[in-house]
């Protein structure tokens, strides 16, 4: 790829350079706020960054890859369940960490080919992967009782798993992450998400991905098999929730069902709404503002979280259905174009009707 | 043999429930190919609404019969008309905008009544099959999702409204012609859709109970049978529920209701991947 | 710039050859027992009125519809009812009546997409570039192909089927919504193209087709009317019938 290109590229997602500073920016955070926070405060930030991982897993493959993942929650779960009984049976989390994202994915790859190679349509595929992640947990919710055991680890039903040791260093499971660890390791993996997707996209499995999401019958006709793509994407969405779900069980300490619940994939959904489909920025910015606001609602203990979460889903959809980024994107811009405007001539742009459906 | 015998009831009483936890989300999705993930949450408010109206001292057949409809299909209209109808055409957002009124609605009522499960008397004795003990309530809900069809298909088929429903569901260009204005039908259909799922959350609340968060406990296996039935509204739901109505109650009978769920859900999925567009999508395409 | 007319088929095996093809939507017999041979590099056009099956035909050379009936074969392998990126993979491409592209994307990544099918990236941004060029796209490259007026469209997507360096090349309508000078422009580039890749065009515009047209193969309700040179098509008998009605751009 030359440079120009590549610099185009990025100048269509968000601005030239803006990858390295947000780079610089998730960096400058996570070494920053610990000289700052106290361990309490940390607490409380860290589960943003777990969210923003959990934010941009939605924002994928919603956001580029065009799916209607309304389950990413049932990853997010399996990821942490994964973690939860790998580390408690291994007494270790070098080898529970890949598990808690592997699974996940496997999960996906199973219920994407039958989805996407079934040529379920976009409506249906909203339909199904919400239907599978509420009947995963209600499954996990009926295993209370010994008899539902993986090693040594009781699944426990409602009540979940208590006491899941945290991430620890690789190979030495004697030396145990504290707060402050789990902080760097989570905002870690959430620079390591961003950078991760922002490769994919740049690169030509990526562009296609996107491309599909804008017209899939051309994509076909140029020789790309989308089914194939977008299975690919699905899954790779469904790791990053895995390791959303493996960071969650890390900042808690314990797991419940209440990973799978519903309003854990309303609140991805969320996150990207508020933050801008078709970015990256916008989900992380969503999550962190969102997840704020929940926890704010939550400790002040007199209206039900839901009850504004729904209030901001629908308003959105209704008055600003691409999120806040392009909004402040399209401000930018717009200001720019009159710059231009002043200095040469104007180019005539071609409203065209002619829009590709949601078909 | 009286296991055989208590096993058969169970599964027409099975069937009937999947017939009324579904009607009111097929009746939206056949006519507006609208899923609507609030469709939970109307039961639920149907239900609070008939716990709220016997506590009052109402009769709980009124309640029922009367009441839950009555006010779930007002709000119902009041949805429609403040947020769906500006979303027409865009499926996905409808969608989206359907699920943001269920956690609102969930929360709403989690802040109003709080986050605990009610019980309502069940107003039907109990009946034996043999050695087996059963609720004769189970009757009641066969009657009322016979009930229920039988007016739809008859509403559909006999009075002047359901031929403009019918004329619209077949090209929306139609109803215009008649005179109509889509957008009615639309408002009409979403009411009506609105108040089957209140009547059956009322129905249903003598066996289920009542909290804000039931609504989920139903979703799965109406998605799964309007899925698999089609856009058809009463031919749809009816084979539909009769299909994934044996399975659960049979896989429930044999391992646990959550292993019912899951079996419906792997026909479901095997079944849409022969048939994209249901039971009567391929086979009764011009039935009701 | 003149081709000589194409020679009898060289090869054993014709580059495409459609035998008893028949598409039922239904009771409507869209496109009925059909047969068709293209050899290689050849020019080929399809006349006909609207809903005489041509569109449908293409669909199914595509991939995009299966034929109810009748094989179809692409330098010898059976292609009918095949996916589309599977035949699109093999050598087809096509150009479809109403602009078809990626409309969020731009001119230049629209036309990577389809360079990179097959080519490494490099060698992929080097082919956008040079047929960017070839079709005087290069000063709108970068802006989003939604935007654009719709004859700029039709040469986008022109240059997305170029990029995919097909064997075979489907234009459905090329000239449809362009001016005079565009259509020009239009049908010196299929000559040119035709040089070294089969084309088959399907246009209404007479003048367009008297302008690159050796063979003609006119449609007439789902049947293949008549098949000849172009000058004793056009002015056969039966051919203008059924045009009769229906207006002639000459």
């Amino acid at each position: 790829m030359t440079s120009h290109s590549l610099g185009r590229f990025l100048d269509q997602y968000g601005g030239a350079g803006s990858f390295l500073s947000v780079c610089l920016l998730l960096i400058l955070v996570m070494f920053g706020l610990p000289l700052f926070v106290s361990t309490f405060g940390l607490l409380q930030v860290t589960i943003l960054a777990v969210m923003s991982i959990f934010a941009l897993s939605q924002g994928f493959v919603w956001g580029f890859a065009g799916i209607m993942s309304f389950g990413q929650a049932g990853f997010l779960g399996l990821g942490a369940y994964a973690y939860a009984v790998a580390v408690i049976n291994y007494g270790d989390s070098t080898l529970a960490v890949p598990i808690s994202i592997i699974l996940p994915m496997l999960f996906a790859a199973v219920m994407g080919y039958f989805m996407f190679y079934g040529r379920i349509s976009d409506a249906y595929v909203g339909v199904i992967t919400l239907t599978v992640s509420v009947i995963l947990f209600q499954l996990i919710n009926s295993t209370s009782g010994s008899q539902y055991r993986i090693g040594v680890v009781e699944l426990g039903g409602f009540n979940g798993i208590p006491a899941i040791p945290p991430l620890n260093l690789i190979g030495d499971p004697s030396r145990p992450l504290d707060q402050t660890g789990i902080w760097y390791a989570t905002m870690g993996g959430l620079l390591l998400v961003y950078s991760l997707l922002r490769f994919i996209l740049m690169s030509r499995f990526g562009r296609v991905v996107v491309a599909i999401r804008e017209n899939e019958t051309r994509a076909q006709l140029i020789g790309y098999d989308p089914r194939l793509f977008k299975l690919l994407a699905f899954v790779i969405g469904a790791g990053i929730a895995g390791l959303a779900g493996c960071l969650y069980v890390n900042w808690a300490g314990y797991i419940s069902p209440g990973v799978f619940a519903l309003t854990m994939s309303a609140q991805a959904i969320i996150f990207v709404l508020v933050g801008g489909l078709g970015t990256l920025l916008g989900p992380i910015l969503g999550a962190v503002l969102i997840q704020w606001l929940i926890n704010t609602i939550g400790d002040q203990g007199t209206v039900d979280p839901g009850l504004g979460l729904g209030i901001i889903l629908v308003a959105f959809v209704l008055l600003f259905p691409k999120g806040i980024v392009p909004l402040v994107q399209a401000a930018i811009q717009q200001a720019l174009t009159l710059r231009k405007r002043n200095v040469g001539s104007p180019l005539p742009v071609d409203a065209d009707p002619l829009q590709s459906g949601a078909e | 043999m009286d296991l055989a015998g208590l096993i058969a009831f169970n599964v027409v009483t099975g069937i009937a429930t999947l017939c009324l936890i579904t009607i009111g989300l097929g009746v939206i999705y056949g006519m507006m190919r609208i899923i609507n993930l609030a469709h939970g949450e109307l039961m639920m408010l149907g239900a609070f609404t008939c716990i709220i109206a016997t506590e009052a001292g109402i009769n709980i057949w009124i309640s029922i019969f009367v009441l839950s409809p009555l006010v779930v299909g007002i709000i119902g209209l009041v949805l429609e008309r403040t947020i769906i109808r500006f979303l027409y055409g865009r499926i996905l957002d409808t969608m989206l905008a359907t699920w943001g009124m269920s956690i609102g609605l969930t929360g709403l009522i989690v802040t109003v009544f709080g986050n605990n499960v009610r019980t309502l008397a069940n107003p039907a004795p109990s009946f034996g099959i043999g050695a087996y003990s059963t609720s004769l309530y189970g009757l009641v809900i066969v009657a009322v999702a016979v009930g229920a069809l039988g007016s739809l298909f008859a509403l559909l088929r006999l009075t002047k409204f359901g031929l403009i429903l019918r004329a619209t569901m077949e090209r929306p260009g139609m109803a215009a012609a008649l005179g109509i204005k889509p957008d009615t039908v639309y408002m009409a259909t979403f009411a009506l859709g609105s108040a089957l799922a209140g009547m059956a959350g009322a129905v249903l609340a003598p066996i289920s109970g009542v909290s804000p968060v039931m609504g989920v406990a139903y979703i799965t296996r109406a998605f799964i049978t309007v899925l698999g039935g089609g856009a058809a509204i009463v031919t749809g739901t009816g084979l539909a529920s009769m299909l994934f109505g044996t399975i659960d109650e049979l896989v429930s009978f044999k391992a646990s209701p959550v292993i019912g769920s899951v079996a419906m859900l792997m026909t479901a999925v095997v079944l849409i991947r022969i048939f994209p567009t249901g039971i009567t999508g391929r086979f009764l395409r011009r039935s009701l | 710039m003149t081709n000589p007319i194409p020679a009898p088929a060289k090869k054993l095996t014709p580059l495409l050859e459609a035998r008893d093809v028949t598409m039922k939507f239904g009771g409507v017999t869209a496109v009925d027992h059909v047969d068709l041979v293209l050899n290689e590099v050849e020019l080929r056009c399809l006349i006909g009125p609207n809903g005489a099956g041509k569109s449908t035909f293409f669909k199914m050379l595509t991939g995009q519809l299966r034929p109810s009936g009748g094989s179809i074969r692409f330098r010898g392998n059976e292609i009918g009812g095949a996916h589309p990126h599977d035949i699109a993979r093999r050598g087809v491409g096509i150009k479809t009546q109403v602009p078809n592209l990626f409309d969020g994307l731009s001119a230049r990544e629209n036309v990577f997409i389809a360079a990179a099918r097959r080519k490494s990236v490099a060698r992929a941004t080097a082919i956008v570039v040079e047929v960017l060029e070839r079709l005087h796209l290069t000063d709108i490259a970068d802006r989003e192909v939604g935007r654009l007026a719709h004859g700029q469209r039709q040469w986008v997507e022109l240059a997305t089927v170029l990029a995919q360096e097909p064997e075979l090349i489907l234009l459905d309508e090329p000239a449809a919504g362009m001016t005079k000078a565009e259509v020009e422009q239009t049908a010196q580039l299929i000559l040119e193209i035709n040089r070294t890749q089969a084309v088959v065009v399907v246009e209404h515009d007479m003048q367009f087709i008297r302008r690159i047209a050796k063979v003609v193969t006119v449609f007439n309700q789902g049947k293949i009317l008549v098949e000849d040179h172009v000058d004793r098509v056009l002015a056969d008998e039966r051919v203008r019938n059924v045009y009769l009605g229906n207006s002639i751009s000459a």
